[in-house]
C-alpha cells in the first residue's frame, strides 16, 4: 500500500525521490507548460520575445527579453544558527537558484509570515541579516508581504522570496552534460545540514561547524566571464551532493563517476555523519556550487573557484560517462564502485 | 587521531588485501553477524574484493529485522492509546505490521516521537507530564544498558510517566540456533564490534568450542575487517580455534562490567522469544525483572496487546536471509515489490539490513566501465 494515497508526509518535502514524485506526480499534472516542465532551479522566460528596435545602444531593462524568475519559502528551525539566520538563508538561497541559472540576480520580493507573539527584536535581526546579505551581493528586495496568525498556526516565523535575474550566459541545464565533462564542487558539501542537525533540540551536539550560508554570484560571475564551456550548475542544498548528481544523471542521460576520497568534507561534518547513520552528500550547503564544465576548461575553472574565498576547498570530483542506466556510481580508492545512494525517506525536515 | 581516514586507507587495503588473497581451494564461508558489517562489505566492495577467497554470509545481527510482525503489532497498539507518546528509534517506524507501520499511524494522529538516545525519553516525559511516554525499546546487548540506565533514572527521580516495552534480544542464542540447525555451512565468524564492547570475548566461547568456528570481534571500517580476516585465516593456517578481538580500541575481554551489572539488575531473561525467521529461541531475549513491573508496558497493557504470532508474507524471504540460507538478491520480491520506500519485510527497512545492503550497494548491472 502506498502511504501517498492518503496523506502528505514529510519525506515529501525532503528534496528526494518522494518530493519529485510528488512534483511529478501532482503539480505537473496540474501546471504542466514548457518552462515549468525543464524543472530547472529557476524559470527561464522571454517577457518580449518580438521587441525589435534600436535603442541607441542601450536595452531597456524590459525589453532584454531572457529572465529567470524563482521563489523559495524558508521554514528553518532554528531561526538562528551559526553562520546565519532564516533571513540570510531567504536572500542567499533565492539568489542562488537565480545564479545557478546563469542569471544576475536583480530583484527580490519577500514574504513573511509570523506567529503571533514573535519578539520584535528577533525579527529586527532576521530582516537587518536579509538587508546586509542583499547588499553584499548588489541586489534589491522590492516588494514585499505581511500576514500574522494567530498563536500555535506557524512556528515562529516562514519567509517567502521570489526574484528576478537577467541571464547573461545561455544553455545551462540539468539535461546539458556531455559525456567526459568534469564536475567540480566549490567546497566542502554539507556544512549547512550538519550544523542545523547539530542544533536541534534533540541532539545536543556541540559541532564546530557553521553554516556556509552566502549568496554565490559574485563566484559564479567570475567563471561565467572567464570563457569557459559550462554545462550546467547547481546549488547542492535539500537532498544534498547526491540529489544534484542523480538529478544531473537522470535529465540527461548519462551517468556520473565520482571519487568518494576527492569529496570536500569538514572532518566534524564526516564525523557527525558516521555517528548518526547519514551520507554527508545528502546534506544540504547553502553556499557552495557544483559545476559541469567541458573536460578541457576544468583545470581553468577549478583554478578561479579556488581563487575566490568562498571556493578555496573546491574539488574535482568525477567525470560524466556513458551510461544508458544513468548511475551515479561512487569509487572508493582501491577501485570497487557502487551506486550512489539517492537522497530519500525522511531526512531532516525543516533545514532551509 | 583520525579514525575514519586512516581506516579507510588505500594503501593498507591493498597491502591486508595481498596477504589475504593467497590461494585456496575453496573460498571460506564467513558469517558476519552484526548488520553494520554487512553494511560496510557491501559499502566498500570487500565481497567484490575477495570473490573466490571469502564467500560472506549474512547473520541475524540487525535488531529491527529480527522483530517479529506482532511485537510491531504491540507498538502500533500503543500509539492509539489516549494520552500516549510512544518512543522509539528511527528504523523501527518504518517496519510493517500487520497492518501498517508506526509512520501511517504518525500520520493518522499518533504521537511517536522518534529518539537518537534513550536519554531523550525522559525530557519527552519531563515536557510532557500529563501524557505517559512508552519507549519501545529494540536493540542488541549494545543499546540493553541505556535502556537500563533510563529505568533506573525512571527510579531515582520518582518519574512516573515513563514505561517500557522491552524487545532487546542476545546475540550468542540465533547464532547457536543457525549452527544447530545444520542448514548453513559456516567456517568462521566476524562477531560483533559493538555488542561485545558490553559482553566482553567470553560469551561466544561456547558456540566456538562446540562448532569448532574461529571468530573474531571486529570494528566497523573496511580495514577493521579485512583484519579481521586476516586474523582468522591465520588461525586456520595454526590450526587454532578461539575468540579473538580485532576492534582492541574498543572492546575488552571481559568487557563493560559496569553496563553488565545494570543490565542485570533490572532485566532478566526470556524463556523464549519468537525471532522473525527464525522462530522462538529459548533465553534469548530480555524482559523487566518482576519487581520492576510497574515500568513494564507489557505488564500494564496486558489486555490490550494481541497475542496472535503472525508470520512473514510467503513471498518474504527475510526469514531465510536472516539465517544465511539464502541472499537478498534470491528473493522473488527484492526490488521490485519491496523496495526501501514501500518494504514488505524487515531486511529491506533497517539501513543494517541485508536487502537494504544490496538494494543501496548491489545495483551496478550492464555498467560500462
Amino acid at each position: 500500500m502506498s502511504t501517498e494515497s492518503f496523506a502528505i508526509l514529510l519525506s515529501h518535502g525532503g528534496g528526494g525521490e518522494e518530493t519529485w514524485r510528488l512534483i511529478r506526480g501532482l503539480f505537473l499534472k496540474y501546471f504542466s507548460n514548457p518552462i515549468l516542465n525543464t524543472l530547472e532551479d529557476s524559470a527561464v522566460v522571454n517577457l518580449n520575445p518580438n521587441a525589435k528596435g534600436d535603442f541607441g545602444g542601450v536595452t531597456p531593462f524590459p525589453l532584454r527579453t531572457r529572465i529567470a524568475f524563482t521563489t523559495d519559502s524558508f521554514t528553518v528551525s532554528p531561526l538562528f544558527f551559526k553562520g546565519g539566520n532564516i533571513g540570510k538563508l531567504a536572500v542567499a538561497g533565492t539568489v542562488n537558484d537565480l545564479s545557478v541559472i546563469g542569471a544576475k540576480p536583480l530583484y527580490l520580493s519577500a514574504g513573511f509570515i509570523i506567529e503571533e507573539g514573535f519578539p520584535y527584536p528577533d525579527l529586527e535581526k532576521i530582516v537587518r541579516g536579509m538587508a546586509e546579505e542583499a547588499d553584499s551581493a548588489g541586489i534589491k528586495i522590492v516588494t514585499g508581504d505581511t500576514k500574522v496568525v494567530p498563536k500555535g498556526n506557524a512556528d515562529g516565523l516562514f519567509i517567502n522570496t521570489s526574484g528576478i535575474g537577467e541571464i547573461i550566459y545561455e544553455g545551462l541545464s540539468s539535461s546539458n552534460l556531455k559525456e567526459g565533462d568534469a564536475i567540480i564542487v566549490s567546497g566542502t558539501v554539507g556544512d549547512h545540514g550538519a550544523s542545523i542537525l547539530a542544533l536541534r533540540e534533540e541532539m545536543r551536539f556541540d559541532l564546530d561547524v557553521e553554516s556556509d550560508c552566502r549568496c554565490m554570484w559574485d563566484l559564479i560571475e567570475m567563471v561565467l566571464l572567464s570563457g569557459a564551456k559550462v554545462h550546467a550548475m547547481r546549488d547542492p542544498t535539500r537532498g544534498g551532493l547526491s540529489a544534484v548528481l542523480h538529478e544531473w544523471a537522470g535529465q540527461s542521460g548519462m551517468g556520473i563517476e565520482i571519487e568518494e576520497e576527492n569529496i570536500p568534507l569538514k572532518a566534524p561534518v564526516r564525523g557527525l555523519c558516521e555517528i548518526l547513520g547519514l551520507d554527508p552528500l545528502h546534506l544540504t550547503s547553502e553556499g557552495k556550487v557544483v559545476f559541469a564544465v567541458s573536460e578541457e576548461d576544468s583545470d581553468k575553472v577549478l583554478e578561479i573557484v579556488r581563487s575566490h574565498p568562498a571556493g578555496r576547498e573546491a574539488m574535482v570530483i568525477g567525470r560524466v560517462i556513458r551510461n544508458p542506466q544513468k548511475r551515479v556510481i561512487s569509487k572508493t580508492s582501491w577501485g570497487t564502485k557502487r551506486p550512489l545512494e539517492p537522497p530519500q525517506g525522511e531526512l531532516l525536515p525543516r533545514i532551509c | 587521531m583520525d579514525f575514519l581516514r586512516e581506516f579507510r586507507d588505500s594503501s593498507t587495503v591493498k597491502g591486508i588485501l595481498k596477504e589475504i588473497e593467497k590461494p585456496s581451494d575453496t573460498p571460506l564461508n564467513i558469517m558476519e553477524i552484526c548488520g553494520s558489517h554487512t553494511h560496510t562489505i557491501m559499502r566498500f566492495g570487500l565481497d567484490e574484493l575477495l570473490r573466490g577467497h571469502i564467500n560472506f554470509i549474512h547473520g541475524p545481527g540487525c535488531p529491527v529485522c529480527v522483530m517479529p510482525k506482532e511485537r510491531i503489532d504491540h507498538a502500533i497498539v500503543l500509539s492509539r492509546q489516549e494520552d500516549i507518546i510512544l518512543a522509539t528509534v528511527g528504523d523501527m517506524i518504518r517496519v510493517p505490521g500487520s497492518k501498517g507501520s508506526l509512520i501511517t499511524e504518525r500520520v493518522k494522529g499518533g504521537d511517536i516521537r522518534i529518539v537518537y538516545s534513550p536519554m531523550d525519553v525522559l525530557y519527552i516525559a519531563r515536557d510532557n507530564p500529563d501524557k505517559i511516554v512508552v519507549y519501545f525499546a529494540i536493540g542488541f546487548e549494545t543499546t540493553t544498558p541505556a535502556t537500563a540506565v533510563v529505568m533506573e533514572g525512571c527510579i531515582r527521580e520518582e518519574i512516573k510517566n515513563i514505561l517500557f516495552h522491552v524487545n532487546h534480544v542476545l546475540v550468542p542464542p540465533p547464532i547457536d540456533a543457525i549452527m544447530a540447525s545444520g542448514d548453513v555451512v559456516i567456517d568462521a565468524f566476524i562477531a560483533p564490534g559493538h555488542v561485545s564492547v558490553i559482553t566482553g570475548a567470553g560469551v561466544y566461547r561456547p558456540i566456538v568450542e562446540k562448532y569448532r568456528t574461529p571468530m573474531v570481534i571486529c570494528g566497523f571500517e573496511p580495514l577493521d575487517v579485512l583484519l579481521g580476516i586476516w586474523m582468522i585465516l591465520r588461525q586456520f593456517r595454526e590450526q587454532r580455534c578461539e575468540v579473538e578481538i580485532q576492534y582492541k580500541r574498543a572492546v575488552r575481554p571481559e568487557g563493560n562490567l559496569k553496563a553488565q551489572g545494570l543490565i542485570n539488575r533490572y532485566l532478566q531473561l526470556r524463556e523464549s522469544f519468537r525471532w522473525r525467521g527464525i522462530g522462538d529461541i529459548p533465553l534469548s531475549g530480555m524482559k523487566i525483572k518482576d519487581e520492576f513491573a510497574h515500568l513494564d508496558a507489557e505488564v500494564i497493557f496486558k489486555d490490550l496487546l494481541p497475542c496472535e504470532l503472525i508470520d512473514d508474507h510467503r513471498l518474504c524471504k527475510c526469514g531465510e536471509i536472516l539465517k544465511g540460507r539464502l541472499k537478498p538478491i534470491d528473493c522473488s520480491v527484492f526490488g521490485t515489490a519491496c523496495t526501501p520506500q514501500n518494504p514488505m519485510g524487515a531486511c529491506m527497512v533497517s539501513a543494517e539490513g541485508a536487502c537494504q545492503a544490496y538494494y543501496k550497494y548491489k545495483q551496478l548491472p550492464n555498467y560500462e566501465h
